[in-house]
C-alpha cells in the first residue's frame, strides 16, 4: 500500500516537518497595503498560532494560504505560499483542489441551512463522491474525529440551527475534515463562544494536533499559549516575531511583541 | 468498486477519500448557459415587443397626431383629448397621494417603532394593498366613491333637480381610486429616503432646541425631496398605465368636449388603446392610430420611469459618497 | 438683540397647537393605507351580500348554482354556465374560476423558468456590467402597462401564434397566459433574486473552502437555501396572475367555456368584471354577482399576498438572523 497522503502526482517532499511555507508575501485591498513582506513557516501536525492587534492582518494571512481572499474583488497578492513545495497558486489543478487540502472554519459558526448529515456531507459531494455508502461511512468517521457523533447521531436529519452555539462550530470543523484536509486554518474559532463551549473546542484542537497542521488566528493570548506549539505576532501588516510559543510568552525578542503580549496595548 | 452492492473495505473508502481533491469537477457550463439563454430570450421578447410598437406607432407621431381630436368614428385625427385626460387624471391623482403617501411614511419612520402592532398593520396593509387586483381597485371605485361618497354628496348639495352631479363616474373619482392604488409606491419610495437621512442630521436639529415637526418641516422632507418625487414619478408612471381602475369610475369611449370640472368623465391614453383595439368597426382602419397612441403611453412612461430611476441612483450614489 | 439683561434672545414661544395639529395630521394620514385596505373588503363585499340573504338572488345565483352543474331544461345534461343575460340567466362561476387559473397556470409556465433562470444567473454568474444589463430590462417590462402587453398579444402575437401553431380560435387560453407571463416576469425575478442576493457571504465562503467551485456553490448551497424566497416570488406571480385584468380581457377570446384544451377560448374573473360591469342594472343580481367574484378576488390575493410575505420573513429571520 503507498502512502495514501501523497497523491501520485506530487514531487517528492523535501522537507518533512515543515507544512507550508510563505515567502515575502504582500497583499492588498484596492490601495490598502494589508500585509508587507511576510515570511513564516508553519510546522507538519504542529498548531501555529497568529495573534495580533485587530487589523494586524493576521486573518488576511491565514486567508491567503487557502487563497480566500480571492474572493474579494479588487483585492491583490505577490510572494509566493508553498504547501508541501507545491506552490498554492501553480501546484493545484485548480483552487478548490487546494481548498480539499487545507481547510477552513470561520469566525462565526456558519452551518448550511441544511441538515446535521448534509453539512457533513457537502464537502463530499461536491468534489464529486455519490456513493451513498462512502458518504455515510465519512460522515461518520469525520463527526467522531470532532467529537460530535455521540450528541448528534440520533438527529442527523434534523436541521443544523437546532444545535448549540458551540455545537454549530463544531459541526463547521467536521465539515471542514470531511474532504480530510491536511491542513486547517481557523480564524478565532471560538470569540463567538461562551468558555465552555470554547474548553471543547480547544480540546479538540488538541486532540486533531498531530494528523492536522493547524494554523489558529485568535485574539485570547491564554487561548494562544494553552494551544499552540508556535506563535507569530502580527502588528500593522508585518510579521514582528514568531518562535516557540513558550519562547514568545516568556522571552519576546522584540519590544512590540513584549507590550502586546503583557497588555500594553490592543 | 462502485457497484452498490459490494460492501466497500474501508481501505478502498479511504482510498477514495484521501484523493478527493484530484477527483474531476464539472465546470457548471450546462446551469450557466441554459440561466444565460433565459436572461436573453427575455430580452429578444422586450426588444420584440418596443421594436414592434416603435416601428408600427413613429409613422403615425406628428405634431397633428398629438394635438387634434379623433374623427370619423376614431378612424381617423388624434389623441389630444386622451392625453389632456391622461395628464389631468395623473395630476390630481398626484395631489392626493403624495401627501398621504409622504405622511404616512413619516409616521412609520418618525414616530413609531418598527415592530409595534400599529406599524406592522400599517404595513401589512401597504403590502396588501399593493396586491389588490386593479379590477377590484376598479369596483371599489364604483361601490365607494361614486356610489357611497358621490351618493352621499347629491343627497347633501342638491345642484341639478334630477340628474345625479357626484354620483357618476367622473375624472376625480377615477383619480382618488388610482390614488389609494398608487398609495405603496409613494410610500416605499419615500421610506427608503428616509431611511438614508443619518441620525445625527435630526439630533443636530433637536440639540438646537427644535421641535419633531419643525425637524421633519425643515430638516427631514428637504432631505428626503429626491426619494418623494421619485415616488411621486413611479406613482405618475403606473397611474397612467393603468386601465381596469377607470373602466367604470370615469374613462369615456369619447368626448367632444375636455374635462374642465371634476365631476366630468374623460378620455384616457390607456383606456384608447383599449378601444381602439377591441371596439373598432375595422380594425385595419385604426391600426395605424392603434400603434400611434400604444407608443405614446409607451414613450410617456418610461420617460417617467427612467427620470425616477435617475433620481433614484444619483440618490443612492450620493448616499454612498457620504 | 434688544433684550440683553440676562443674555437670552428673544425666542418666539413655540405653538403647542401647531405641533398637535401637524402630529395629529400625520398620524390620521398614516392609518390611509390601514383604512384602505379595509373599506375596499367592505364595499365589495357589501354589494355581494345579497347572494347570501336575498331569496330573490338565491333563486339564480346562490352558492350552490355557481360551484355544481345545473340541469337548465328538462332531459338535458347538467353543466356549468355562466350566461348572465340569456333569458333564463345563469351564474355558474366554474368557467371563470377555470378560466382564470388555466391562463395563469400557462403564464408561471412561461415566466417561471425565464424569470428564475434570469435571476440565477443576475445573481450568481453575471459580471457586474451584465448585471446592469439584466436589471433595465427587467424594470422596463415592469414599466409596460398590461394594456399594452393585451394589445401586442391580440394583434401580433396571437396572430403569429395562429400561423405557427394553427390555432383554431385566434384569441384563446395560450396567447393570453404567455402575455400574462410578460407581466409575472418582474415579480417572480425580483422576489427569487432578491432572495439569492441575501444569502450570507460567510455561506458561500464556507462552501467555496471545502473544494466546491463557483457554480457548485451556486447550484448546490445558495439555490436550495433560496428555494423558500423563490417559491414566494412563485406565489406573488401567480396572485398577479389571477388578478391582472386588461391582458386576459383583450388576448383570451372571453368564451366562457369549461374545454380541458390550453387552446381554447377563455373567459376570466377579472375579465368578467371589466367588460360586464359596465352595462349591469345596478342591484340586480348579475351586480351581486360580479362584486361576489370580486370579493372573491380580493380574498385570494389576500391570503396570497399575506403568505408570500410571511415567507420572505421567515427566510429573512432564518438565515439572517440565526447565522451571521
Amino acid at each position: 500500500m503507498t502512502d495514501m497522503t501523497t497523491p501520485p502526482s506530487a514531487p517528492p517532499r523535501t522537507s518533512t516537518h515543515i507544512k507550508i511555507t510563505a515567502e515575502t508575501v504582500d497583499f492588498w485591498y484596492g490601495d490598502n497595503h494589508a500585509l508587507r513582506d511576510v515570511t513564516l513557516s508553519m510546522g507538519k501536525g504542529k498548531v501555529t498560532a497568529l495573534i495580533g492587534p485587530s487589523g494586524c492582518g493576521k486573518s488576511t494571512f491565514l486567508r491567503c494560504l487557502n487563497r480566500m481572499n480571492e474572493t474579494i474583488p479588487g483585492t491583490r497578492m505577490t510572494g509566493t505560499v508553498r504547501l508541501d513545495d507545491r506552490d498554492i497558486y501553480n501546484g493545484f489543478g485548480d483552487v478548490s483542489q487546494l481548498r480539499t487540502r487545507v481547510g477552513m472554519v470561520f469566525q462565526k459558526s456558519n452551518p448550511f441551512p441544511k441538515s446535521i448529515f448534509d453539512n457533513v456531507a457537502y464537502g463530499l459531494r461536491v468534489n464529486g463522491i455519490k456513493d451513498r455508502q462512502i458518504i455515510t461511512h465519512a460522515v461518520e468517521d469525520t463527526l467522531k474525529k470532532a467529537f460530535l457523533w455521540d450528541e448528534v447521531k440520533d438527529k442527523l436529519s434534523h436541521s443544523a440551527y437546532m444545535l448549540s452555539g458551540g455545537q454549530q462550530q463544531r459541526l463547521c470543523i467536521a465539515r471542514a475534515l470531511a474532504v480530510r484536509p491536511e491542513v486547517l486554518l481557523m480564524d478565532e474559532p471560538a470569540s463567538a463562544l461562551d468558555p465552555i463551549s470554547t474548553t471543547k473546542i480547544e480540546d479538540l484542537i488538541a486532540e486533531l494536533k498531530g494528523s492536522y497542521t493547524i494554523i489558529i488566528v485568535t485574539h485570547n493570548m491564554q487561548q494562544a499559549g494553552r494551544v499552540s506549539d508556535k506563535t507569530a505576532f502580527f502588528y500593522e501588516g508585518k510579521m514582528v516575531e514568531a518562535g516557540e510559543t513558550t519562547q514568545i510568552f516568556t522571552n519576546p525578542q522584540e519590544k512590540r511583541t513584549e507590550d502586546y503580549i503583557t497588555g500594553r496595548f490592543g | 468498486m462502485g457497484n452498490g452492492t459490494t460492501v466497500l473495505a474501508t481501505e478502498q473508502i479511504n482510498q477514495v477519500l484521501n484523493n478527493i481533491g484530484d477527483r474531476k469537477k464539472s465546470q457548471g457550463i450546462i446551469p450557466k448557459s441554459l440561466t444565460l439563454l433565459s436572461v436573453l430570450l427575455i430580452a429578444a421578447i422586450l426588444a420584440v415587443i418596443l421594436g414592434n410598437i416603435f416601428l408600427g406607432g413613429i409613422g403615425v407621431i406628428s405634431w397633428e397626431f398629438i394635438s387634434q381630436s379623433p374623427a370619423h368614428g376614431l378612424e381617423e385625427g388624434g389623441i389630444f383629448p386622451a392625453i389632456f385626460g391622461t395628464v389631468a387624471l395623473v395630476f390630481l391623482m398626484v395631489i392626493a397621494v403624495v401627501p398621504i403617501g409622504v405622511l404616512t411614511a413619516i409616521y412609520l419612520h418618525e414616530y413609531t417603532r418598527p415592530d409595534s402592532m400599529i406599524t406592522r398593520a400599517i404595513r401589512i396593509s401597504i403590502n396588501n394593498l399593493a396586491g389588490v387586483p386593479s379590477i377590484v381597485f376598479g369596483l371599489f371605485g364604483l361601490g365607494f366613491f361614486i356610489s357611497f361618497v358621490g351618493g352621499f354628496l347629491d343627497s347633501v348639495f342638491v345642484i341639478a333637480d334630477d340628474r345625479p352631479y357626484w354620483g357618476q363616474p367622473a375624472i376625480i373619482w377615477a383619480s382618488l381610486t388610482l390614488a389609494l392604488l398608487t398609495l405603496p409606491v409613494v410610500i416605499v419610495s419615500t421610506e427608503e429616503a428616509l431611511r438614508a437621512i443619518p441620525r445625527e442630521l435630526r439630533e443636530a436639529s433637536y440639540a438646537l432646541g427644535a421641535t419633531k415637526l419643525q425637524t421633519i418641516l425643515r430638516i427631514i422632507i428637504p432631505q428626503a425631496l429626491p426619494g418623494i418625487l421619485t415616488g411621486g414619478i413611479l406613482a405618475v408612471s403606473r397611474g397612467a398605465g393603468e386601465v381596469a381602475p377607470i373602466l367604470f369610475t370615469g374613462a369615456a369611449y369619447y368626448l367632444p368636449y375636455l374635462p374642465t370640472q371634476l365631476n366630468h368623465q374623460f378620455m384616457e391614453l390607456g383606456y384608447h388603446v383599449y378601444i381602439l383595439a377591441t371596439q373598432a368597426p375595422d380594425i385595419d382602419k385604426t391600426k395605424p392610430i392603434l400603434y400611434g397612441t400604444v407608443l405614446t403611453l409607451l414613450v410617456l412612461t418610461f420617460l417617467l420611469n427612467f427620470t425616477a430611476i435617475f433620481i433614484r441612483s444619483r440618490m443612492r450614489s450620493r448616499r454612498v459618497a457620504d | 438683540m434688544t433684550d440683553s439683561n440676562q443674555g437670552t434672545l428673544p425666542f418666539k414661544p413655540k405653538s403647542k397647537l401647531f405641533e398637535g395639529i401637524g402630529s395629529g395630521i400625520i398620524r390620521v394620514s398614516a392609518f390611509t393605507a390601514l383604512i384602505g385596505i379595509f373599506l375596499i373588503f367592505v364595499f365589495i363585499f357589501k354589494e355581494a351580500i345579497p347572494i347570501f340573504t336575498s331569496e330573490a338572488v338565491q333563486e339564480t345565483a346562490s352558492l350552490d348554482k355557481m360551484v355544481f352543474k345545473q340541469e337548465f331544461r328538462e332531459g338535458r345534461d347538467p353543466l356549468w354556465s355562466w350566461a348572465p343575460n340569456s333569458r333564463q340567466p345563469k351564474f355558474s362561476l366554474m368557467p371563470l374560476v377555470l378560466g382564470s387559473i388555466k391562463a395563469a397556470v400557462i403564464a408561471m409556465l412561461f415566466a417561471v423558468p425565464l424569470a428564475v433562470g434570469a435571476a440565477i444567473y443576475s445573481s450568481e454568474f453575471a459580471s457586474k456590467r451584465w448585471r446592469e444589463f439584466i436589471k433595465p430590462i427587467i424594470e422596463i417590462l415592469a414599466g409596460i402597462p398590461s394594456v399594452v402587453l393585451g394589445f401586442f398579444a391580440l394583434i401580433v402575437m396571437a396572430t403569429v401564434f395562429r400561423e405557427v401553431f394553427g390555432f383554431t380560435y385566434r384569441l384563446n387560453a395560450f396567447v393570453a397566459g404567455v402575455a400574462l407571463g410578460l407581466a409575472v416576469i418582474p415579480i417572480v425575478f425580483t422576489v427569487a433574486e432578491d432572495a439569492m442576493t441575501s444569502i450570507p457571504q460567510s455561506l458561500r465562503q464556507a462552501a467555496l473552502a471545502v473544494g466546491a467551485n463557483k457554480w457548485q456553490v451556486s447550484m448546490t448551497m445558495v439555490l436550495p437555501a433560496a428555494l423558500p424566497g423563490i417559491a414566494a416570488g412563485v406565489v406573488l406571480g401567480f396572485g398577479r396572475a389571477i388578478g391582472e385584468t386588461m391582458i386576459v380581457l383583450m388576448a383570451s377570446g372571453n368564451a366562457p367555456l369549461t374545454t380541458a384544451s390550453l387552446f381554447d377560448s377563455i373567459r376570466t374573473m377579472s375579465a368578467t368584471i371589466a367588460s360586464e360591469m359596465g352595462e349591469v342594472v345596478v342591484g340586480s343580481t348579475h351586480y351581486n354577482v360580479l362584486f361576489f367574484i370580486g370579493t372573491l378576488l380580493f380574498i385570494f390575493t389576500f391570503i396570497i399576498n399575506l403568505g408570500g410575505d410571511l415567507i420572505l420573513r421567515r427566510i429573512k429571520e432564518r438565515i439572517q438572523g440565526k447565522v451571521t
